[in-house]
């Protein structure tokens, strides 16, 4: 099914929300990343056809932001502030414990789908570093690989629960 | 400086809840905009804003009521922008802010929003705060259904839309023509000035772009006056800031203090961060974001306000104090925030992208112990090419983070570099 078959009513409320049409172009990535579980060529030339955009439009606009995925991720994509001052204060440490828990390293995705793992620059949360966002939640103040292993089994358990994930950040409520 | 009894911004200390629509209101919520709408002219506004003295709190310090009378006459339609893409490191206020005390921000908005004779108003949210900016769009919706934002608000013909926008990961897009580049649907690559914003910024329309602590600041001035606003700080820069201090201290966080308060203060006093970790030697403190110069722990004795800190040779940027200490390398630090702007450089100018590419390339090489003989002259050499002849603050910014250390702490990169043998060691590429 299509994005707009999908979520027309839904899309037409974000273009509605602005002068031209070509401000959607980021809600709209969002939607179809959500939806395709990554940026695909096809579902950037769609997003393209309900903008009226040409197709590299949206390519550039793909490539430049670093929440938008142009490679196949997990079901949840774990964030790592690695910048200052996160990285004296515990940041290196909870990479190191996840890639050893989840037997990755940085930019890798679990073989069964479920994690990728990324350095990311300043999430503007600094007075709980070390700190990590999984589908854009906080999850704050991981001090001990204790608390990366009830972490990481929580964020299995919702997505075996069947609850919606979204890549993207659209239900993030913490 | 005493601390305050009463916050102006982070009302979220002194009000339990205040997040919520109907706690706002119990403490006098919306009623500036009642009174701004209902018994002033726009001109009333900016006069007020301008009398207290409001100074912009993305950065540059620039007096909010002056910007906003940089629009051109008659010329309409007018937006207004909230820059919420707060990406500096090391700060965090607009953060507690959209998070607890949202209610304010609206307002602020809707009063500004009122001022410049816009009516349509976008909240550029840093795509990082995903939950955050869901918080706003429920706030946003319950100050519509009563009344206060949408058509004919309080019954006196003025209308106001407000938009919330998520980016998607851009610290770019916190400049301000680089975000209504984004805002736009394009990659955030920063505009050549003039025009200026206020004559030709979104969608070539005249534009007013405030951060979320400036208009935040608004609904208090609105209701009290500019001379109560005159109360707190210096006479150059009046009113209160709200502080992100992070690092190295005993209790980090947002504290919101007067202008002029000394650093040391918030470093040590039982009111704010109770002092440095296992009581520890202050390194370094960056005390207003990435981009500001470092201090060190003779520094301590400075205000924290835009003159002092400029006398300094640092800034009070965003107010995100970074405190780092005895225990980090200088030549770590300077290469972890060199990176940070490496990593974010938007590509346009060839100073800022490759001049963060070598810088960050070198400081790797260093930090990891393989420095060169000539790799101290080459530093100079490369941050030399780029300061000045960058196209935006983002290429400058990067010069400050290797100029502080090799300035304050040469001794540690000779170290470094003595420690690599006779400097034929085989050079790293960064990893990322």
């Amino acid at each position: 099914m299509s994005l707009l078959e999908k979520s027309g009513a839904e899309i037409d409320a974000i273009i509605a929300r602005y002068p031209q049409k070509r401000s959607a172009v980021l809600p709209l990535l969002y939607l179809a990343q959500d939806e395709y579980g990554y940026l695909t060529d096809a579902a950037m030339r769609e997003v393209a056809t309900i903008l009226d955009l040409p197709p590299t439009d949206v390519f550039e606009v793909a490539g430049f932001y670093s929440l938008l995925y142009e490679q196949p991720v997990g079901r949840w994509v774990l964030q790592v502030c690695d910048d200052v001052p996160c990285a004296f204060c515990g940041a290196e440490e909870l990479i190191a414990t996840i890639q050893e828990r989840l037997g990755i390293t940085v930019d890798q995705t679990t073989a069964d789908g479920m994690f990728t793992l990324q350095r990311v620059k300043c999430l503007a949360d600094c007075n709980h570093a070390p700190l990590l966002q999984a589908n854009l939640e906080y999850h704050r103040d991981l001090t001990t690989p204790q608390q990366v292993d009830q972490l990481l089994a929580a964020l299995r358990r919702r997505a075996e629960s069947g609850e919606k994930l979204s890549i993207s950040g659209r239900y993030a409520e913490q | 400086m005493p601390p305050l009894t009463e916050h102006v911004v982070l009302r979220d200390l002194d009000i339990v809840n205040i997040a919520d629509f109907d706690v706002y209101l119990q403490h006098g919520g919306y009623e500036a905009l009642r009174s701004a709408v209902t018994e002033h002219t726009p001109a009333d506004i900016v006069q007020v804003v301008k009398d207290a003295g409001l100074r912009g709190r993305g950065g540059a310090g620039f007096p909010a009521g002056v910007k906003w009378g940089f629009l051109p006459k008659g010329v309409y339609p007018r937006y207004l922008l909230c820059n919420c893409d707060e990406s500096e490191p090391g700060t965090f206020n607009n953060h507690q802010i959209i998070d607890r005390n949202p209610h304010q921000l609206i307002e602020g908005i809707a009063i500004s929003a009122y001022a410049i004779e816009a009516h349509t108003a976008f909240i550029y949210v840093r795509g990082e705060f995903a939950a955050a900016a869901r918080g706003l769009e429920r706030a946003i919706a319950r100050a519509y259904a009563h009344g206060f934002l949408g058509k004919d608000i309080f019954g006196r013909g003025y209308d106001l839309d407000i938009f919330v926008h998520r980016g998607a990961g851009a610290y770019i897009c916190g400049e301000e023509t680089a975000l209504m580049e984004s805002l736009e649907g394009k990659i955030g690559q920063p505009r050549l000035r003039p025009p200026f914003p206020a004559v030709a910024g979104l969608y070539g329309k005249p534009t007013i772009i405030n951060n979320v602590e400036t208009l935040a600041n608004v609904p208090m001035i609105v209701r009290n006056g500019a001379a109560w606003y005159r109360q707190f700080g210096t006479e150059k820069s009046p009113g209160t800031k709200v502080f992100s201090i992070a690092g190295h201290v005993k209790r980090p966080g947002n504290y919101e203090a007067p202008f002029g308060t000394p650093l040391r203060e918030l470093l040590y006093s039982p009111d704010y961060c109770q002092g440095i970790r296992g009581d520890r030697k202050v390194k370094i403190v960056v005390p207003g974001g990435a981009s500001a110069g470092w201090l060190t722990a003779h520094d301590l004795d400075v205000t924290m306000d835009y003159e002092a800190l400029a006398a300094k040779g640092s800034m009070l940027g965003s107010g995100g104090v970074i405190v780092l200490d005895e225990t980090v390398s200088a030549v770590e630090v300077a290469y972890k925030m060199d990176e940070f702007f490496k990593h974010e450089s938007c590509g346009k100018c060839t100073p800022c992208r490759e001049g963060t590419y070598f810088l960050v390339k070198v400081l790797h090489r260093i930090n990891h112990g393989h420095g060169r003989k000539d790799d101290i002259p080459l530093l100079h050499d490369v941050y030399n090419q780029m300061a000045g002849n960058c196209f935006c603050l983002l290429g400058e910014s990067a010069v400050v983070p290797i100029r502080s250390a090799l300035r304050l702490f040469p001794h540690e990169f000779e170290q470094a570099i003595s420690r690599a043998g006779n400097g034929h060691a085989i050079p790293l590429i960064p990893a990322h």
